[in-house]
């Protein structure tokens, strides 16, 4: 199976509502694969928001410790490199 | 990693086969909330609005709040909400389900609300084993009027009305709630949870809809305790919310259920 440039599979990806996100970064402690990051730029309120790498599994971490309600989480149907 | 390596849209849906496997925010929710950073509050609101949905009951649901930062969330949930008197919404649910009795009332609390307020409105209705489910959000701080310090903040704890940390000779031992309402008869089911990390929120979960069922069974007054971040009160940074209720509140306040209709569900909890 073709692995990314991180050696991960992605299983998984992530619809981000970065103009909701306060900058928390409560989700990148709760993310299992580490696959996110927080930007350099600003939201339209001046926050932070993540941004996402290769490797998503969909395991919806992120959008349980979510208190922003940012994070939409797809499965992808075949995993894809 | 580097930020200009970043190749991966995130502001569009996958095309389909991808299914859906959560989205952000409940259907219940209208807009968009005014709490703080880091807060522990919505994820717990969100769980209870999803229980609501999944156990089929929102069209007969009445929610009655108490005052606290939650107050400015209520306003975007589509739930009917009656808005109390300090620390009284157990009474007036008690008003409510007495008069309603096939309404799911639950209240909705805050640390400060429920313990300072209103702590003998809580202990009342649970013995005399009111059928209604009650949420304590206990951040250990009166986040709405600035972070001072309630009954339920631990020893050691900064805030901003014992900022050297609260200690048992000037200001007393904080109180277990959810330990007291559990030695009385007329409580049916009190279990305790956290929202810091993705396996707390999934086990709150479980024991929101454990005590919504156990009103739907009549079982008396049934209480969940969440311990939820509030960085802006403790005076630390939104991340470390999470790392300082590990490590302060929950060797006081242990995750778990307290009192259960049947003694074989711990398993069930834990599992």
């Amino acid at each position: 199976m073709a692995t990314t440039e991180n050696g991960r599979v992605t299983r998984g990806t992530l619809v981000i509502d970065a103009d909701r996100c306060k900058g928390c970064e409560l989700c990148i402690a709760a993310c299992p694969p580490s696959v996110l990051e927080m930007s350099t730029d600003v939201n339209e309120m001046g926050y932070r928001y993540p941004l996402l790498h290769d490797g998503c599994t969909g395991c919806t971490a992120c959008q349980m410790v979510c208190p922003d309600y940012v994070f939409d989480v797809y499965r992808l149907k075949a995993p894809r490199a | 990693m580097a930020t200009t390596d970043i190749t991966i849209d995130t502001r569009t849906a996958p095309p389909p086969p991808a299914s859906k496997a959560a989205a952000g925010a409940p259907s219940l929710i209208l807009g968009e909330h005014s709490l703080c950073p880091g807060c522990g509050e919505p994820v717990a609101l969100r769980l209870l609005l999803e229980t609501l949905q999944d156990l089929d009951v929102v069209h007969r649901s009445i929610g009655v709040v108490g005052h606290g930062c939650y107050g400015s969330f209520v306003r975007i949930m589509d739930v009917d909400v009656l808005q109390c008197l300090h620390g009284r919404a157990p009474s007036c649910a008690t008003g409510i389900k007495r008069m309603r009795p096939d309404s799911v009332v639950f209240t909705l609390q805050g640390d400060g609300d429920m313990v300072n307020e209103g702590l003998q409105e809580i202990l009342h209705s649970a013995a005399r084993g009111e059928n209604i489910t009650c949420i304590l959000l206990n951040n250990g701080v009166f986040g709405d009027t600035g972070g001072q310090q309630t009954a339920t903040t631990v020893l050691g704890q900064r805030t901003k009305t014992s900022l050297e940390g609260r200690n048992a000779e000037q200001h007393g031992y904080p109180i277990p709630i959810a330990d007291m309402v559990a030695s009385l008869q007329g409580s049916g089911y009190v279990a305790r949870g956290a929202v810091s990390t993705p396996a707390a929120v999934a086990k709150t979960k479980r024991m929101i809809k454990r005590a919504v069922q156990s009103q739907l069974d009549g079982n008396g007054l049934s209480l969940v305790e969440i311990l939820t971040m509030c960085p802006t009160g403790w005076f630390v940074p939104a991340a470390e919310g999470a790392d300082y209720q590990g490590s302060s509140m929950e060797p006081v306040y242990p995750i778990g259920e307290l009192k259960s209709p049947e003694p074989q569900t711990q398993e069930a909890v834990h599992a």
